[in-house]
């Protein structure tokens, strides 16, 4: 369990010697309650009080890394249920599945695809992070032979998927030593799989075929024969008893801080559904209710695309909302004589106005004043989104070289501010547009 | 020694209240059925912990004039059933809708405003053409909306519509118009936890009882503040489950309307390849959309395109049984 600051405190030496950087002792045990600075920061402490503390801060959720270098991942460390209570901190790896039965030009195409794409949205690239390797053909060579040919294509991690302990010995070989995720250890073949997991560098995925007990007690005996770094497959392939697997795996994990279950998840929406719209369902649940690791069976652009935006929703910090860049953004191919108005750089604000200027069809300029990612009303209450704002934002982006008649439109909510922008503008006419979104579309209708 | 991993369930100790939509002859109206949705003891879909007595149901949007603004996805998929709402309402039921949602648009075809008798007369249409439940929604602007579902309100006496959107500048018209003619409410207030239990409080203080409630938190769209309203719906049904009374509604969430909106819904040209098709990126957008907000609370989700209806019936079959 989680210590008090108060409780962390008691095993610090107390000398307040400032070693640490922060003022007290007790100010530093407070900063490592919050987990915003690690222990090692005080040179003092007894070796038996790190015992005591590092037994306690471990996370509820192991941390685990999949992959060396710019594409390494990890997942793990979750300390909440509900992404309200703080955030979500490692989003869920997406990978795609090949088997090694499959033709060599499909297995190549299929890599070059996945390996290749990224979606950009806000500014962040998204891409797929992984590949999973599936021994269906049973042979340890061939699939060797497959995850070589596979490996010198993209240096994305792998999930290589065997029940042979000697398949994925031969895989690892010639891997590349990119830090695979191994699938997976059972109660009929953890032994074997656990020696190759500790010889080699890698995770291993642990799956039960009978519920979390098995899962439990695989875990205990694995890490007994010395491999840490797990992820888990509670085993249920049924939507509705999954997440409810998943639930009760996260909840045992963060409320009971129950090590044997402490891991990440690992997920097949390919097995949960005998459709891609199935696929697709399954791995929206997955990415909103606690997976790790999801690996897919197909792979369209169109489906990833949401799905990765979803990832990125629910991942967002709700303390930090994403922010937009100020600037002047275009709608529908604004010429000189079409409306500029503005708005604030929160991205809530910034995707309401967005998505009712593209939808009207009508050509707009958006003038986004950076209001410190703060919505209209909270910035223009804390004092963030006045006329010095807007009218710096126009000069600093050059608004008005954009249009012949120097006219802005300020949100209805900050009609208040129209008398201080026309001084900090003069020879602007400052209109005064909706408060609601929703209505913009009619407002450019009627707007002159 | 095996191991014994002690199942983890929550003791909460609220209950969604169950809300009724439509009546029959017994009841004043003339509905071949009603839909009850709410009464769940637990988390979306946690069977493991307690009762779930009713699933969440499908609205599908149509509306009283052709939406020429939709994305010619949509169009296409319901042809020439568009133009009359009745013929919509009727292919709506085939396709396995719960409950019909029409949307008043507010003008016609050449922007001249809708009348309360059009309205009315609408509405009569839409039940005369199917036996569901029915929720309308007004255009959108407070003074339309009074003028426009008052008359409704009246010419489908005891029907048990659920009118919106019932917000808070003008709760008092629309409450007014469910108390005198015996229909529901859906509150909507934009994405936050506290609003909508203020409003609930204040409907209630009218004298509206609570079962014939519902909330729209506000739906934002996949990628258009998805997170925000997954995140207050959780919000509000965790509040909901530890026995706060004025959170207890059942949820509605305008999906298609949200989903479709947006310009990954819309736009066939001149986006990046990795987007992929339309078609099928439209759905996906609906599909997650709705699948999420199911996840976080949904009683109700109201969609737009056929396929997706297909596609969250199965998911609410599939994540109900057990």
């Amino acid at each position: 369990m989680a210590l008090s600051g108060l409780q962390i405190y008691k095993l610090l030496p107390k000398t307040n010697c400032k070693d640490c950087g922060f003022p007290t002792c007790l100010a530093f045990a407070m900063k490592l309650a919050a987990q915003q600075v690690d222990l090692s920061a005080c040179p003092h402490v007894s070796d038996e009080a790190k015992e005591a503390l590092s037994a306690a801060s471990a996370p509820p959720v192991r941390l685990v890394k999949l992959g060396t270098g710019a594409r390494e991942f990890q997942v793990g460390n979750e300390t909440v249920m509900f992404r309200h209570e703080k955030t979500f901190f490692n989003k869920p790896g997406l990978a795609l599945r090949v088997k090694d039965t499959e033709a060599a030009e499909a297995i190549a195409a299929k890599v070059e695809t996945v390996n290749a794409y990224s979606v950009e949205r806000v500014g962040i690239d998204m891409p797929f992070d992984a590949i999973a390797i599936e021994n269906t053909s049973g042979e340890a060579g061939t699939f060797a032979d497959v995850v070589e040919a596979v490996r010198a294509k993209t240096d994305l991690p792998f999930v290589l998927v065997s029940d042979s302990a000697e398949a994925l010995k031969a895989a690892l070989a010639v891997e590349g030593g990119h830090k695979p995720l191994l699938y997976a250890a059972t109660t009929d073949n953890w032994e074997p799989m656990a020696a190759v997991a500790k010889a080699g560098e890698g995770s291993l995925a642990v799956r039960s075929k009978d519920g979390l007990d098995e899962l439990a007690d695989l875990t205990e005996k694995i890490k007994g024969a010395g491999v840490e770094d797990l992820v888990l497959d509670p085993g249920s392939r049924d939507l509705g008893a999954s997440l409810a697997q998943f639930t009760q795996l996260r909840r045992l994990a963060l409320k009971k801080n129950f090590r044997p279950l402490g891991f990440p998840l690992i997920a097949f929406p390919g097995e949960v559904a005998d459709t891609e719209e199935g696929e697709i369902v399954a791995a929206t649940q997955y990415i909103a209710k606690y997976a790790g690791i999801i690996v897919m069976d197909r792979f369209d652009p169109a489906v990833a695309y949401p799905l990765l935006t979803l990832r990125l929703n629910i991942y967002t910090d709700p303390q930090k909302p994403i922010s937009v860049d100020p600037g002047i953004y275009e709608f529908n191919n604004p010429t000189a004589d079409s409306p500029l108005l503005t708005t604030t750089n929160f991205s809530l604000t910034y995707f309401s106005v967005a998505g009712e200027l593209d939808g009207s069809g009508m050509p707009a300029w958006l003038l986004i004043c950076d209001a410190e990612g703060m919505s209209v009303l909270t910035a223009w209450a804390a004092g963030k989104f006045d006329a010095e704002t807007i009218a710096k934002a126009v000069k600093t982006f050059g608004a008005g070289d954009k249009i012949n008649r120097q006219k802005i439109t300020l949100p209805g909510h900050v009609a208040v501010l129209s008398g201080e922008l026309e001084e900090e503008l003069p020879g602007w006419e400052i209109q005064v547009g909706p408060r609601e979104a929703v209505d913009i579309p009619a407002y450019l209708k009627a707007w002159k | 020694m095996p191991v014994t991993v002690e199942v983890p369930k929550e003791r909460w100790t609220g209950t969604i209240r169950e809300v009724t939509l439509g009546a029959t002859a017994d009841d004043g109206g003339t509905r071949t059925k009603t839909v009850t949705v709410g009464g769940q003891t637990t988390l979306p879909f946690l069977h493991f912990e307690g009762e779930i007595p009713n699933p969440p149901i499908i609205g599908i949007e149509i509306q009283d004039g052709y939406p020429a603004d939709w994305s010619p996805v949509l169009l296409e998929s319901w042809g020439d059933a568009a133009n009359d709402p009745a013929a919509w309402a009727r292919k709506a039921e085939e396709l396995g809708a719960d409950v019909i949602m029409l949307k008043l648009r507010g003008t016609d075809g050449d922007g001249n405003p809708t009348t309360g008798e059009q309205a009315a007369a609408t509405v009569k249409a839409v039940l005369g053409a199917t036996g569901l439940p029915i929720l309308v929604r007004g255009p959108g602007q407070a003074e339309a909306d009074n003028q426009l579902l008052v008359a409704v309100a009246e010419a489908a006496s005891g029907e048990r519509l659920a009118l919106g959107l019932c917000e808070d500048k003008n709760y008092r018209t629309i409450v007014a118009g469910a108390l005198a003619h015996g229909h529901l409410v859906i509150a909507s207030t934009p994405i936050d936890v506290n609003l909508a239990k203020q409003l609930n409080i204040l409907i209630s203080d009218m004298r509206l009882p609570l079962d014939r409630v519902l909330m729209d938190p506000t739906t934002g769209a996949l990628g258009y503040g998805l997170e925000y309203t997954y995140s207050v719906m959780e919000r509000l049904r965790v509040a909901a489950l530890t026995g706060d009374g004025m959170t207890q509604q059942p949820m509605v969430c305008f999906v298609g309307e949200e989903s479709w909106r947006q310009k990954e819904s819309r736009a066939a040209q001149g986006v990046p390849k990795e987007w992929g098709d339309i078609e099928k990126r439209g759905i996906t957008w609906e599909t997650v959309t709705a699948t999420t907000l199911l996840e976080s609370g949904a009683d109700c989700v109201v969609l737009r395109h056929p396929k997706t209806i297909d596609i969250i019936r199965g998911t609410i079959n599939t994540l109900m049984a057990h």
